[in-house]
């Protein structure tokens, strides 16, 4: 059966309900562009989503050489034929008229078209320049979340190996770093524990900080279906706003900003002091328990119900459901990991499957999820601040067998100390001693805490910055070079989702102009620095998308993320793969742990750990006499207050987000018509009590300022909790009279205005869920309500009229059996 | 007094001598995003053991509750360190990730300093069955001794960069 629905007004369709431990019901959503009807696609290209961190596998549409539409595809295990709203629209940016075409070059102080010989010849010629003069550190790589494989491992083999810098991250640093962390403070190895299949087995889901509803939608759309089936699971929910999870919950809990470790220890604190803890599995599996015990014993519900402002009530009855779980999923996301203690609470989580034995089976498992969709080859591959392959870089056989791989030297390898994080490379920049910067894939100057700051050390005179984008993002227009890139179907490679599926994208159209795979560009400069190895020969051998995939399957082997079961071939035509894949697992591996913990012996972890307060690093021997047998490690943690905390001038607290609208800085997605419809101006929320206390209604125009900056937008009054303001971000400023940022005519409107700087000592990442900061009216609003979606957590209180797609937003929903898709891709 | 009277008097301006150095280096770095935010929370831990310290110190006849005068002439403060290691260099004053990482090192010094007094007094409490000054030392040395990993863990990751940039 066929259905048309307006997937922004309903932007998780129609139900497929399905019971318990049964398989997922596909449905396939197909969108194409109003011209084009099925009949005339002339080809279906398979690829997966880079708009967030579920990997929806999809085809892509093609008819006279252009994307015209998508399809889900319903044999692959993470989607079943199901697409998110950014899926279904966001494709259209691709063909946007303002899309790069030739690079830039700064000449004058303005930016003015030119050639890639010219363009490249400047940044290598800068880079032998700095060298000579001031040695690799002068040099920094700041890359995405939102290429592919292949792209990551090559940067990384010419960052580390060719330049020999320490200075290399991804903006996974924003939205994955904690999870990464918190899986190797935990597990001794970074790497998702559980499956997504595992929604299909639980009696109980838990999540953290994570509207699933709207950063990973397709999902949600699971947990829906399993919702309105037989033996439903319940839910669990913590979050400060009125998300649709928190709508669907047994329990929800809205604490205050930046009290997760109160609230989590004191979970910890009831399940063991009712006695709900598995000390088989614990005896078998773990260490560590006793520290944890002896943390928690007085970190009670009516403790942490003060601190977090939370009923003690409520956590009992929380910690009641999760502790008489027999399946309990956990998810964990920005909601922790970028709020206050990160790393100690996402490892708070870990704890409660580890005392309750809950790892390793259908049902019991952990996500520490993903951002953004190809975060976790970043981590995989040494692009994010660690080395390639899970790689210890305190661990001198790992660097020697990295090098071995590379076939350089190992002192050529920088591994004196961890890679450099994204932060602190800005910090370096400021300072002066970072003197190049290269940019790929991402925006700082708009997705960055305390933006002034960032624009000011991008602007810099002596930083020579390369941005290598689709558009003129904000910082691309304080560039240098500016190198126009294809995206996600103009060119071909793989992306890992955050439950370790591996998916092929394949090039479905040309790309715009001049504009290069990002794959290119680097292999473009690997030759034209002429990157050796100690044999005299090319350092990156490879020269297109599956000889660097190859290349990386021998940098995986034998590696947690083992790839070396993996190939163009076998991934081409069929549902995407989890890693380990390899001959002892040739269909990939749906669950880490199953026979206990696999990777945490002080011979191969990732990381011989870090002090969860201060975040220094703990030595091989430490961990040598904390871990002697490779066991889970239960860490605890103790509560510390916020680092602000409001005050009298900056009495409210405030806390940034997404929407399932927008991805990013909406580069993207502010360029498809029904996504930038559905959410085209930044907002404010506050709560009734406190919108009627300051005098504020629905639609006024107000300010946010902080210590740091400020922004404007209409507000929004929903049911968020008392004296917490939420705004979303990243609406920047490419789209106004002043391109680069707030000035002239044009307030802030970027929610980064505001935020800190400020990041978990453990992970590095940045806190963007713990400003104070002050609310007033700027104009009352003239009737109109807030331009914020009623769909989604910006429900509005009063009556305001729905948000719809209309006509161009309408998807087929279908049921009938899908047709076999593997004839059809190309 | 004895000897264990004279190291808890010792430990007590230790402690709060940390306490206040930790926060001198937060103020002084603010641009240092981390040792900012880190130093005022390890403040906190000085700063609870001086009390602690001072709690105990009573049972055996001693009032420490006041801050001292003036800061003991054998610990340099933050500023005095940094004079002293910067004399005769030319210019004398350090660009800011160098004095970074001399405030660290004369941070260190000092929770090493504490650690030792620490160390000293579970040993004296051992042996004169002082269990209630064990219990004290036994829970303040591990928070110490995290003071000591953290300055030596920042220590290690900005020095590659500070010693090597052109100032």
């Amino acid at each position: 059966m066929d259905a048309s629905v307006d997937r922004i007004a309903n932007p998780w369709g129609g139900r497929t309900p399905y019971p318990r431990g049964a398989p997922w019901p596909y449905r396939v959503d197909t969108y194409l562009s109003e011209q084009n009807d099925p009949a005339d696609v002339e080809r279906w290209v398979q690829t997966a989503s880079i708009l967030h961190s579920d990997g929806d596998a999809m085809d892509v549409a093609v008819r006279d050489g252009r994307m015209v539409g998508v399809r889900g595809r319903a044999q692959d295990r993470v989607n079943r034929g199901r697409l998110g709203p950014k899926d279904l629209f966001a494709w259209q940016a691709n063909g946007s008229g303002d899309r790069l075409a030739r690079p830039m070059i700064r000449h004058d102080g303005q930016l003015v078209e030119s050639d890639w010989t010219t363009a490249m010849e400047r940044i290598v010629s800068r880079t032998k320049g700095l060298l000579e003069q001031q040695g690799a550190g002068s040099i920094g790589f700041y890359t995405s979340g939102q290429l592919f494989l292949e792209e990551y491992y090559t940067l990384t083999v010419l960052a580390r190996a060719g330049i020999g810098t320490n200075h290399l991250d991804g903006n996974t640093r924003l939205c994955t770093a904690t999870a990464a962390e918190a899986l190797k403070e935990s597990f001794g190895c970074d790497g998702q524990p559980g499956s997504y299949d595992d929604i299909d087995h639980a009696d109980t889901i838990a999540l953290f900080g994570h509207n699933i509803a709207e950063t990973q939608p397709v999902q949600w759309m699971r947990i829906l279906d399993r919702l309105e089936g037989h033996t439903s699971p319940r839910l669990v929910c913590v979050d400060p706003r009125p998300t649709p999870v928190a709508r669907h919950s047994t329990v929800h809990l809205a604490p205050r900003i930046g009290t997760n470790v109160a609230l989590l220890n004191a979970l910890l604190h009831e399940v063991i002091r009712t006695g709900r803890v598995d000390h088989d599995y614990l005896a078998a599996h773990t260490v560590g328990f006793e520290g944890l015990q002896e943390r928690v014993k007085d970190c009670t519900p009516a403790w942490a119900a003060g601190i977090c402002d939370v009923p003690a009530a409520r956590i009992i009855e929380a910690a009641e459901i999760i502790g008489v779980a027999d399946r309990l999923l956990s998810t964990v996301l920005q909601g922790i990991y970028q709020s206050h203690q990160a790393t100690a609470a996402a490892v708070q989580v870990n704890n409660l499957h580890l005392i309750r034995g809950m790892i390793g089976r259908p049902g019991a498992g952990v996500l520490q999820m993903n951002g953004q969709p190809s975060a976790q080859n970043t981590r995989e591959c040494g692009a994010n601040g660690d080395l390639p392959g899970f790689r210890n870089w305190a661990n001198d056989q790992h660097v020697t067998d990295l090098a071995g791989v590379w076939n350089v030297s190992a002192d050529a390898i920088p591994h004196y100390a961890p890679p450099t994080h994204a932060m602190q490379m800005f910090r370096y920049a400021e300072q002066g001693s970072i003197r190049m910067l290269w940019i790929s894939g991402t925006n700082p100057a708009v997705s960055l805490p305390e933006l002034a700051r960032i624009r000011s050390i991008l602007a810099q005179d002596r930083l020579f910055l390369v941005v290598q984008d689709l558009f003129l993002t904000e910082t691309a227009q304080l560039a240098d070079v500016v190198l126009p890139a294809a995206t996600w179907g103009e060119k071909t490679g793989t992306l890992t989702n955050a439950d370790r599926t591996v998916h092929l994208s394949e090039k479905a159209v040309e790309p715009p102009g001049e504009a290069k795979p990002d794959l290119d560009i680097f292999l473009d400069y690997a030759r034209g620095m002429d990157f050796r190895d100690k044999d005299g020969e090319p350092l990156i051998g490879w020269h297109d998308a599956e000889g660097a995939f190859e290349a990386w399957k021998r940098c995986s082997a034998g590696r947690p993320c083992d790839y070396t079961g993996l190939s163009y071939d076998i991934l081409r035509g069929e549902s995407g793969i989890q890693w380990p894949c390899n001959a002892q697992a040739p269909n990939g591996t749906e669950r880490l742990y199953t026979q206990g913990i696999s990777w945490a012996h002080p011979d191969t972890c990732e990381s011989y750990g870090k002090d969860l307060v201060t975040g220094a690093s703990d030595g091989v021997v430490d961990y040598q006499s904390l871990n002697p047998d490779g066991k889970a490690m239960i860490k605890p943690a103790e509560y510390l207050p916020p680092h602000e905390e409001p005050s009298e001038n900056y009495p409210f607290q405030l806390t940034t987000g997404r929407t399932i609208y927008h991805f990013h800085t909406r580069t993207k997605t502010a360029r498809a018509p029904q996504l930038n419809a559905a959410a085209p101006e930044v907002w404010v929320e506050a709560s009734a009590t406190d919108a009627a206390a300051l005098g504020l209604g629905e639609g006024d125009l107000v300010e946010v300022r902080t210590h740091r900056g400020s922004l404007r937008g209409h507000l929004r009054v929903t049911d968020i909790r008392q004296g917490l303001l939420f705004v979303p971000f990243h609406y920047g400023y490419w789209d106004t009279d002043t391109p680069a940022g707030p000035g002239g005519q044009t307030p802030g409107r970027a929610a980064n205005e505001t935020t800190v700087t400020d990041w978990d000592p453990v992970s590095k990442q940045p806190l963007f869920k713990t400003a104070a900061a002050a609310l007033t009216l700027v104009q009352r609003g003239a009737g109109p309500p807030a331009p914020a979606p009623t769909t989604t957590a910006s429900a509005p209180l009063g009556h305001v009229g729905a948000t719809e797609g209309g006509p161009t937003a309408r998807v087929r929903q279908s049921s009938n059996p899908p047709n076999s898709t593997r004839g059809e891709t190309t | 007094m004895n000897g264990i009277t004279l190291t808890l008097r010792a430990l007590h301006l230790g402690e709060q001598h940390l306490a206040r150095e930790l926060l001198t280096a937060a103020e002084r770095h603010r641009a240092e995003h981390e040792v900012h935010h880190v130093a005022i929370d390890l403040s906190r831990w000085s700063h609870e053991h001086a009390s602690r310290i001072a709690e105990a110190s009573r049972d055996h006849g001693l009032n420490l509750a006041d801050p001292p005068q003036a800061p003991h002439r054998a610990l340099p403060s933050l500023a005095a360190a940094a004079d002293e290691e910067t004399a005769g260099a030319p210019g004398s004053r350090l660009p800011p990730d160098l004095r970074l990482l001399y405030d660290l090192r004369h941070l260190h010094l000092m929770a090493t300093g504490n650690s030792l007094y620490w160390e000293m007094l579970v040993q004296g409490a051992q042996a004169a069955h002082e269990d209630a000054l064990l219990q004290l030392a036994s829970s303040c040395r591990p928070r110490t001794l995290r003071q000591i990993r953290w300055t030596n863990t920042m220590i290690k990751n900005l020095a590659p960069q500070a010693l090597q940039a052109l100032h």
